[in-house]
């Protein structure tokens, strides 16, 4: 903890948030696209150490929130069948899918639904209940795919064939790109620190180089998320736009090639759909044909019907940074943290959960 | 109200209290505000009278087990009513199947507790269910107390006023952590100890040497946010805490960062909060800190005339944001 301490130091943060005050020059809108980012900016009160001129907008990139309906409508009707267990990361328990019906509610209702702190925790589950369908909901971008990839690798040379996994995995530069693309004004990205650790930064040049915006790949204590806004300010300032790293304790240009190799090896890309932004070309990660008897979707086919979505919900909208949770009409009322509406209430990183447990006392 | 229970409905926070109040609480006409312990009068005397009970998986954990737990609980819910814990009921609803020696392990564990804490379990009862119809062993104990003086109000908050200090008589959370830790479907371990201790010893100094103490709660489920959420709805005033000065043990807090946990949320069962006069904050210090269940106490913040209703937290960094009611169940988050 020592090393995170550091990063907390309020001398550090002070001396900052000063030297912010001192460059910025007019306004900027910088988007976070983590929801780490989000959770740890609300956490640590950090809007409320930057002057006014500086927006932060909370981007697509909380796993839960962009993780679409039908995908838990799916994950519900495998809970309802005989002999399944379903393993899942804690966050996804609460999503609500069609009529408000959640992984939690299907527990409540007596599915086997296991809260695993790994994939390979779900792949143990399989080995511990030969005589049961152990489905894993795969979820999250590049750094969590890793992991899940790891755990199919592992239950194919095994041949643990009571493992198998639901794949909403996603990849994150699409859904930026698709952001640029559909207008949203940004003076810059705050990018993902754990993605980028992964991939490496050199997955964001694409971003200054064809929309001339910078990016900065951030860490997540509160000194790093401040450099991080300082280093987009000067870009801005000297209309140089590039990608840097902030985050270079962790991250490089290149990452971690082992990694992406375990990736590329069991999934290959697909369009699919982000909550709240619609199809996406190339965004999502689906399990090749070699694993196709741990792909829950291709073993296990079930009928999904699923419903649309509360009409004033604007999740959506808030993903792709055009409003704030504040402008929606359900926000602290009929949508809460324990009975949240849209997915954006759920997750702990999720936009309208942080803005909701960690709004400021004035409102 | 939905139409199922769910585990939200048991993790001390807004639903908790929302099923309590409209289901409960109204059926049963009870008097209003709930507090750990009811008070009732018996012969002219202030009783004060509480009950709960314990599902905890394992029932084994570093720093305890489920019986101690048990005693541990009822004792602290009359306790920090300021009442002096006298007998205790203790129910065992076991599992078809469960080993003899780990229920006398247990027993043994709760024999001990009781002397430590100086009280007697009196009467009980045993329930055998078949196997599956419940997890393992489920204990109910009740427990009641005779008030340390007459007109002794430390539950209700009616006393506390703006300037009053908030102090914490140790570390928090490190009982969620044990608990999360020893459970074997998780791939870590830490070397945390839960806190489960009786306070009753504690609090007797407390409200023996100390006569500007004005309110006292254990921190159990819901942690520390729980119960200062509670205290400024009943006593309708603001609080404000200091991050800085909240003390949580190192392995802890790491726990908390790996898994996206607050250590506010982190349920304790050896920790109290006492709010007290300004006057009187060096003294709750001294005593606190002299016991070894208080060797970490820290005074954390303080009752504010604004805010009304609020929890606010100045951050390390010095921003400022609310401290909300729990919000059902923390669940891990993905990375």
């Amino acid at each position: 903890m020592k090393f995170i301490d550091g990063y907390r130091d309020r001398d550090l943060t002070d001396r900052l948030a000063r030297q912010i005050r001192k460059a910025a020059a007019g306004t900027y809108t910088f988007m976070e696209v983590c929801g780490g980012h989000t959770a740890a900016i609300r956490r640590f009160g950090i809007h409320s150490l930057l002057p006014e001129g500086i927006r932060l907008i909370s981007g697509p990139g909380c796993p839960v929130c962009v993780t679409g309906k039908g995908f838990v409508d799916r994950l519900s009707v495998y809970a309802g069948l005989k002999d399944v267990i379903i393993t899942l990361y804690g966050d996804l328990m609460r999503i609500p899918g069609s009529g408000g019906r959640s992984l939690e509610k299907a527990r409540a209702e007596g599915a086997d639904v296991r809260i695993v702190f790994s994939s390979l925790d779900a792949l143990s589950t399989a080995r511990n209940n030969p005589g049961k369908k152990v489905i894993f909901a795969g979820i999250g971008f590049e750094t969590t795919a890793p992991g899940t990839a790891a755990a199919l690798q592992i239950a194919y040379r095994e041949n643990i064939s009571n493992f198998m996994v639901i794949s909403a995995h996603k990849i994150m530069p699409p859904a930026m790109e698709a952001i640029l693309k559909e207008g949203t004004r940004l003076n810059g990205f705050i990018c993902p620190g754990h993605v980028a650790a992964i991939t490496g930064s050199g997955i964001f040049d694409f971003i200054p180089r064809n929309y001339g915006i910078g990016c900065v790949v951030s860490g997540f204590e509160p000194a790093d998320i401040l450099l991080s806004v300082l280093m987009l300010i000067s870009q801005v300032n000297a209309n140089q736009p590039s990608t840097e790293i902030q985050y270079n304790r962790v991250v490089t240009e290149k990452g971690n090639l082992v990694a992406k190799e375990v990736m590329n090896e069991v999934f290959e890309s697909c369009d699919t759909e982000w909550r709240g932004l619609g199809l996406i070309g190339g965004s999502g990660l689906i399990i090749r044909k070699k694993y196709e008897r741990h792909d829950a979707e291709s073993v296990i086919q079930v009928k999904v019907v699923e419903s649309p979505d509360d009409g004033h919900c604007i999740c959506g909208d808030i993903l792709r940074g055009l409003r704030e949770p504040s402008d929606c009409g359900l926000f602290g009322k009929a949508c809460n943290p324990g009975e949240p509406v849209g997915a954006c209430m759920v997750s702990e990183e999720g936009t309208c959960h942080t803005w909701h447990k960690y709004r400021l006392s004035d409102g | 109200m939905d139409r199922f229970v769910t585990l939200n409905h048991g993790s001390g926070g807004r639903q908790t209290n929302d099923l309590i109040r409209e289901l409960f609480a109204r059926n049963f006409a009870m008097d209003m505000p709930l507090t750990d312990s009811a008070i009732v009068t018996f012969g002219g005397k202030k009783v004060a009278f509480t009950t709960d009970s314990y599902v905890i998986d394992p029932i084994f954990f570093p720093g305890g087990d489920i019986g101690k737990l048990a005693v541990c609980g009822t004792v602290n819910d009359l306790a920090v009513s300021g009442a002096i814990p006298g007998y205790i009921s203790a129910s065992f609803i076991i599992e078809e199947g469960f080993p003899i020696d780990e229920l006398s392990r247990i027993a043994e564990s709760m024999a001990r507790e009781a002397v430590n804490a100086g009280v007697r379990i009196v009467t009980g009862d045993t329930k055998v269910v078949g196997k599956g119809k419940c997890d393992r062993i489920f204990i109910n104990t009740a427990g009641t107390g005779v008030l340390l003086r007459e007109g002794l109000d430390v539950s209700t908050a009616s006393a506390v006023k703006p300037g009053d200090r908030l102090i914490v008589n140790g570390s928090l959370g490190n009982h969620s952590i044990a608990v999360l830790g020893s459970r074997n479907n998780l791939s870590f371990t830490t070397p945390v100890l839960s806190d489960c201790a009786s306070l009753n010893h504690l609090t007797t100094k407390l409200l023996s040497e100390c006569n500007g103490i004005r309110f006292m709660r254990d921190l159990t489920r819901g942690g520390l946010a729980g119960v200062l959420n509670e205290l400024s709805s009943m006593c309708r005033r603001g609080i404000i805490i200091e991050e800085t000065t909240l003390p949580v043990d190192e392995p802890v807090r790491g726990a908390c960062e790996m898994l996206g946990f607050d250590p506010l949320y982190l349920a304790n069962e050896g920790k109290l909060i006492v709010v007290v006069e300004e006057n009187e904050v060096l003294k709750v210090l001294d005593i606190l800190r002299s016991d070894p269940l208080g060797r970490n106490a820290a005074v954390i913040g303080e009752i504010a005339a604004v805010e009304k209703g609020k929890v606010i937290l100045t951050t390390v960094t010095g921003g400022k944001r609310i401290v909300d009611m729990p919000e059902g169940v923390q669940l891990p988050r993905i990375c």
